[in-house]
């Protein structure tokens, strides 16, 4: 018995360029239907391994499959079942939407899309613009034609590359409205972000990925649990954290640190109070996404 | 084959939208030359005892339009699309290397005819033009501007910036076609300057043309040169 083949797969893939290795042995399963984000700093590797995914770069080791087809060795079946909406804000100026979609379909060998044309139009707010060349549309409807592009072809699997980096509140709901019923249609999802609310809000598994390796792979509530159920925020005013308190986390004067439940409260204010701190603006929050990330992040730094 | 052909519209419709500037500008500029060349040399200029300048000089300029537009068209549509970032939607496509290949160059052929067409369309009325081979005409322009679209799009593969287009152009492109044989006949040249524009690729591709039209041409072996220089670019081009 063969196992159904992932809905993409990277098994030992390596990126080098020259003596930089951008990517260092990432081997991740995505399964059908997942809805998955892929996390990291600026520069730790995700857009890389993104470009290997649509074959615009070519691994120096490992392979890309999607839907178990080679990326390299069978590029067309695998770019068939894949849409990519790239990071970079990018557009055709000769032409309007509604044509750019229409060449975008030709392109996969779709010659009569209309219907499904008319639909991405409309689910993305983008009826009213179908007739506007591309130079007139603002920064945000040009990212929503980005991702009808990506979308022409029904891929199967879809690949969100910051699709929401500098787009309007309004925008970004309706768009992970679109993304999240396509998902529930049975579509496979792949987002990266910055934005660790949204992937805490929407995927249901995450990888984070730092200086080109994997060092945190899970769902996205196990992940929570694991790192910390709260977090005690509170200022510094006077003195210096007690050496047990190391996995503290400072950003602008104000400590965060993670704690397991009332007890672990109780003692760490215990032992501040012992240290001779004085603080101020004690807060104590359910842990999310960032302070996760801020741990995995900070760790070895 | 609808990922080809629809490649292949776009890249028309890509040129169409802006066709004063890739049209009727080069159609201007090569109605110019003739205006300036022919008004300062038909009484200087002895190309052939009997064949007056001016129809020594239609073809080989009809034949330069075809094959600077058609270098125009995949180079510029490239470097443009790089620079601008929207090269990813095709590069993301299925579409196969040689679908690519035959829809870029195959735009370049159509707009290098239709530019050459327009050169002889405003310049047969200057003199009497005789067209002894119209299908090896064609045939020629065809060759010529593949030839050139795929060195186009060599030059656009290679080009990071729109300063080495500009160069490969200038510096290339330019003096190639100019030192052809379209303004002089070459057999006028010193011996050092004929050698020269023999090692020249162009130098055939003007020649085959006016042989064509029956203007007498000065080199027919060369006949046989451009297509084989046309397929040693195609190769090239396809390997990238």
């Amino acid at each position: 018995m063969t196992l159904p083949a992932a809905a993409v797969r990277f098994e030992q893939v390596v990126k080098r360029y020259g003596r930089h290795t951008a990517v260092d042995g990432v081997t991740l399963d995505i399964a059908e239907g997942e809805f998955f984000g892929l996390l990291g700093p600026n520069g730790a590797g995700k857009t890389t391994l993104i470009s290997m995914l649509g074959g615009l770069t070519r691994p120096t080791a490992g392979r890309v499959l999607v839907q178990g087809h080679d990326v390299q060795t069978a590029p067309q079946a695998a770019r068939r079942r894949l849409g990519v909406v790239p990071q970079e804000l990018v557009f055709d100026p000769f032409f309007t939407v509604r044509e750019i979609l229409q060449i975008q379909s030709g392109y996969f060998g779709l010659r009569r899309n209309a219907v499904w044309i008319d639909e991405l139009l409309h689910n993305l707010g983008l009826t009213a613009q179908a007739d506007k060349n591309m130079r007139a549309l603002s920064g945000g409807m040009k990212r929503r034609v980005m991702v009808a592009q990506a979308l022409v072809h029904r891929p199967p699997v879809i690949v969100l590359d910051e699709p929401t980096a500098g787009v309007d509140v309004e925008l970004r709901q309706s768009l992970w409205d679109f993304i999240a019923r396509l998902n529930a249609e049975g579509h496979t999802v792949l987002l990266t972000t910055h934005y660790l609310e949204e992937a805490e809000a929407l995927c249901k598994r995450i990888a984070v990925i730092k200086t080109g390796r994997i060092v945190a792979l899970d769902r996205t509530d196990a992940l929570l649990q694991r790192f910390a159920a709260s977090v005690l925020y509170f200022r510094l005013l006077r003195g210096t954290l007690p050496p047990q308190m190391a996995q503290a986390t400072q950003q602008a004067g104000r400590v965060a640190l993670p704690v397991r439940g009332p007890l672990d409260v109780e003692q760490t204010l215990a032992s501040l109070r012992q240290a001779g701190c004085d603080i101020d603006e004690l807060e104590l929050r359910r842990a999310d996404l960032e302070d996760v990330f801020l741990q995995l992040i900070g760790a070895g730094r | 084959m609808t990922g080809l052909l629809t490649l292949l519209r776009k890249e028309l419709l890509r040129f169409f939208k802006v066709s004063f500037q890739t049209v009727a500008a080069p159609i201007v500029t090569a109605l110019l030359y003739l205006l300036i060349f022919s008004h300062a040399f038909t009484a200087h200029m002895q190309v052939f005892g009997h064949v007056p300048y001016t129809a020594f000089l239609i073809p080989g300029l009809m034949m330069m339009s075809v094959l600077q537009n058609a270098f125009a068209n995949t180079s510029s549509s490239l470097i443009q699309s790089k620079i601008t970032g929207n090269l990813v939607f095709v590069l993301l496509s299925p579409l196969k290397p040689w679908e690519l290949f035959v829809a870029y160059v195959g735009a370049s052929v159509i707009r290098g005819l239709i530019v050459g067409a327009g050169v002889l369309l405003v310049t047969v009325w200057f003199v009497p033009l005789t067209f002894a081979e119209p299908v090896w005409i064609v045939v020629f322009a065809v060759l010529g501007a593949s030839m050139l679209g795929a060195l186009g799009l060599i030059a656009g593969i290679w080009a990071e910036k729109f300063d080495q287009m500009a160069a490969f152009q200038n510096f290339i492109i330019t003096p190639a076609t100019f030192l052809s044989g379209v303004f002089y006949s070459v057999h006028t040249l010193p011996a050092f300057w004929k050698v020269a524009s023999h090692l020249n690729p162009f130098f055939y591709l003007i020649d085959v043309s006016a042989t064509a039209f029956s203007a007498p041409a000065t080199y027919r072996p060369g006949s046989a040169c451009s297509p084989h220089c046309w397929a040693t670019c195609c190769a090239a081009a396809l390997r990238w």
